[in-house]
């Protein structure tokens, strides 16, 4: 991951050195609330989803002991122990769950850093998954590596356009991003429906009973390098993803193309007025934004998923928690990692991965959901936490002047 | 005698107005299709064609008159007619009188009203500026609360009141965020989804683990209009319909009243389009705002109890309602924010999911694409492309009492 430095909003060097102390100030302020909203958010959502748990007649303590379990997260602190079979395939599962969810944060965190919401990355990780499986599942006799490329290039690509048209119409005709990508995310859930439905034409070959796709090709999988490939092992898409948050750091913070998408999500006004063209901005964030859903689609397809069958679509949210990790995350790199990491924990770990005498998975699942809404709840509700926080400051200093 | 004339006269500068012809074109575009189906099943493809080509001219003229959204509808209803007309020639009589009979408007009934009941809602909550896409999670509420008050209460009744209980409370966290708070309204909306999924979800397992809702909860129920439900075909379409379907009808038109024909109305669009000045004049914003959006809350939770406990019969199952807030929003979008725009946009969309679900005697692929229909068509709308939608101006924008 990246160095914790850089995630203060949008200072250039030259401005800094300009405008000193103040700047420092500033910054120093705006980190603090950075760290402050989320870790309090947390407490807060776990502690009311604690309050459900034990009004409902089951102990918080441990089902929240039991998930951290489920996600194989007890594997750091004894990674020889007797658990040490189920431990380490958790960990391997959260942290599948965990590239994905870094990629879809990515993916709401660069629009918004543009002054965007981006709430379609479901519908952007969606037609990645399609395409991936699409090109995964023909050309059997190609080599590993170009195959492996075109897919995940494609699946990106398909992404990105899919986020693109979306950025194409607020740009031309003003049209709200929010509800322009709230209708491609479902005309992207029929149009998968249709195309590995019954008569799809992508449906499984083999057998035309089933409403399900073909699987990826051996020549098309991504190389497993922790666990077994049968059983989902964890797949190099898990660095890509890292890879994914440096690269989103370096676009924004060291070229001019970040430059001018946070230049256009501070203030479009003064960003015209300065020159830069804010409707290619907004069309090229957008895009970007898609193209980082579209790679999670695309990773989940070739790295472990190999087929999608028609009653997987609408129960995958992958894209939807990656609201709440770009907004915990506060829409930045070190933060979207950090969030993922937890979502991915909790979404695992309530699952599938949780052997537990004290709480059904099915209750423990939905429990993810509870303490999800309540995180997007609190965390767009910063401006309490931070006038609780600041006044608490403002306070303080009062005393002084008057003393 | 001059009189006369001159009534004459206006009557027919009315039929010669560019208006008159564009709606009469889509008309005869729906008609080119109608004459090939039952009831009437014409089995030759002339006349669609026929009809269809006069629509289109009629469009054609239109806009040459200036109306173009109009000429280009009826240009579109032509084309659309004829080619539809003459699918329908070609497929089989059985299978046409599988799709196209009375059920096919008590279908479109059953999957408008959740949308009318969460449009409606959501369009009180814009236009008095706040945004609402937390209609989904508050359907949610109410499909879920409703069956459990029938439940418990052992009456429909019952039910109904704590579904408008359960969404209503939902709508408060959003109201209070959202106009309080001042967080961003398309993040709270996100989260109250999140959370009615979890809540339902959560205790849907905890009291009836997933599944052992009793058998014969009270469902709410059906009107028998007595001297229509034997009638051949009205009986089947209109004479057995639910009593949720026949109170949205009259939603529609009263929440019109309210919203263009009443003091009250006009303080919510103010509150809307301009809250500053609204407030100036005395009108508590805050107050407004809040009473619209748990309103909405309350109109969706009705929505949502419809599906569960009117059409479902006393039944839910996990994230039931599927993304129909989402197309209540979508209708409330296309239907421009006003309540008959919005009705219309929902009898459509319920339109084409029936359609689409009757569709699958033909092809299970084809009646799939159907399902995406009100989004792509929605997608078009705010694209500006026929038409513009325009949202109250503040819509959205938190206010700050001076």
């Amino acid at each position: 991951m990246t160095e914790p430095g850089p995630d203060i909003p949008p200072v250039s060097p030259e401005e800094a050195a300009a405008t000193g102390t103040l700047v420092s100030r500033l910054s120093l302020r705006q980190r603090s609330g950075g760290i402050v909203v989320p870790v309090f958010t947390v407490i807060v959502a776990f502690l009311i989803g604690g309050a459900v748990v034990a009004a409902t007649g089951h102990n918080p303590l441990t089902t929240y002991h039991d998930i951290f379990n489920g996600a194989g997260l007890n594997w750091f602190g004894h990674p020889t122990t007797n658990t040490a079979g189920t431990a380490p395939y958790n960990l391997t599962q959260t942290l599948l769950v965990t590239t994905t969810l870094i990629l879809t944060g990515l993916a709401v965190a660069f629009a918004f850093r543009c002054g965007m919401f981006n709430i379609g990355g479901q519908g952007q990780y969606f037609v990645g998954l399609f395409v991936a499986n699409w090109i995964g599942a023909s050309w059997a006799g190609m080599a590993p590596l170009p195959h492996i490329l075109i897919g995940i290039g494609a699946a990106t690509l398909a992404g990105a356009i899919w986020a693109g048209i979306a950025g194409f119409l607020k740009a031309a005709v003003g049209a709200h991003e929010v509800i322009s990508t709230i209708m491609l995310n479902w005309i992207a859930i029929w149009v998968g429906t249709y195309l590995f439905g019954d008569g799809g034409p992508l449906q499984n070959s083999a057998n035309k009973a089933l409403p399900i796709s073909n699987d990826v090709t051996p020549s098309a999988q991504l190389p497993v390098f922790w666990g077994d490939q049968q059983l989902q092992g964890l797949h190099i898409g898990f660095f890509v993803a890292l890879a994914a948050l440096v690269a989103f750091w370096l676009i924004l913070n060291r070229t001019t193309l970040g430059y001018e998408v946070r230049a256009v999500g501070f203030n479009p006004d003064a960003a015209a007025y300065g020159g830069i063209d804010v409707k290619k901005n907004l069309v090229r964030a957008m895009a970007i934004s898609g193209a980082f859903a579209g790679l999670a689609g695309g990773l989940d397809m070739l790295g472990y998923a190999y087929r999608i069958g028609v009653s997987d679509i609408p129960v995958s949210a992958v894209g939807f928690l990656g609201i709440a990790v770009a907004l915990l995350g506060r829409n930045t790199a070190v933060g979207t990692g950090l969030s993922a990491l937890l979502f991915g924990a909790l979404l695992y770990g309530t699952t599938h991965g949780l052997q537990s005498g004290q709480i059904d998975p099915q209750l423990a699942g939905n429990l993810t959901y509870i303490i999800q809404g309540l995180i997007v709840l609190f965390v767009g509700a910063d401006v309490l936490i931070l006038y609780v926080w600041n006044s608490r400051r403002r306070l303080r200093r009062r005393q002084q002047v008057a003393a | 005698m001059i009189e006369t004339v001159r009534l004459d006269g206006s009557f027919w500068q009315l039929l010669k107005r560019p208006r008159t012809f564009g709606i009469a074109g889509i008309l005869l575009g729906v008609f080119a299709t109608f004459l090939t189906i039952p009831p009437i099943m014409a089995r030759t493809i002339l006349w669609p064609i026929l009809v269809g080509i006069v629509a289109a001219a009629f469009g054609l003229w239109t806009i040459t008159r200036g109306e173009r959204r109009l000429g280009w509808g009826a240009v579109a209803a032509g084309v659309f007619g004829i080619a539809l007309g003459i699918l329908a020639t070609r497929s089989g009589t059985t299978n046409l009188n599988t799709v196209f009979n009375a059920g096919l408007i008590s279908g479109t009934f059953v999957f408008s009203t959740p949308l009318i009941f969460a449009g409606i809602g959501g369009m009180f909550s814009e236009r008095s500026g706040v945004v609402n896409i937390g209609l989904e999670g508050m359907m949610l509420m109410g499909a879920f609360w409703g069956v459990y008050g029938a439940d418990k209460t052992h009456g429909w009744v019952g039910g109904v009141a704590i579904a408008a209980l359960a969404g209503g409370l939902m709508a408060l966290v959003h109201a209070y965020f959202a106009i309080h708070l001042r967080a961003d309204q398309i993040v709270g909306g996100t989260a109250v989804n999140f959370l009615a999924l979890g809540i339902t979800g959560y205790f849907f397992f905890q009291l009836y683990h997933g599944q052992d809702i009793p058998a014969g909860v009270a469902s709410i129920p059906q009107v028998k209009i007595p001297w229509l439900a034997n009638v051949h075909f009205l009986g089947t379409a209109i004479g057995r319909l639910n009593l949720m379907i026949w109170l949205s009808f009259l939603l529609v038109i009263v929440s019109y009243v309210v919203v263009f024909k009443t003091p009250l109305g006009l303080r919510i669009r103010a509150c809307g389009e301009h809250p500053r000045a609204a407030d100036t004049v005395g009108i508590n914003v805050y107050a407004v705002r809040y009473g619209c959006v748990v309103l909405s809350g309350v109109l969706a939770a009705l929505g949502g109890d419809y599906l569960s406990d009117g059409f479902g019969g006393g039944l839910f199952t996990d994230n039931m309602t599927a993304g129909r807030g989402f197309i209540a929003l979508a209708a409330m979008i296309f239907g421009n924010w006003r309540p008959f725009g919005t009705f219309y946009a929902a009898i459509l969309f319920g339109f084409a999911t029936e359609l689409g679900l009757a569709l699958q005697v033909y092809s299970q692929s084809a009646s799939t694409l159907f399902q995406a229909l009100p989004y792509v068509l929605t997608l078009i709308a705010v694209a500006g492309v026929i038409g513009r939608t325009v949202p109250p101006a503040a819509d959205g924008k938190p206010y700050v009492k001076q």
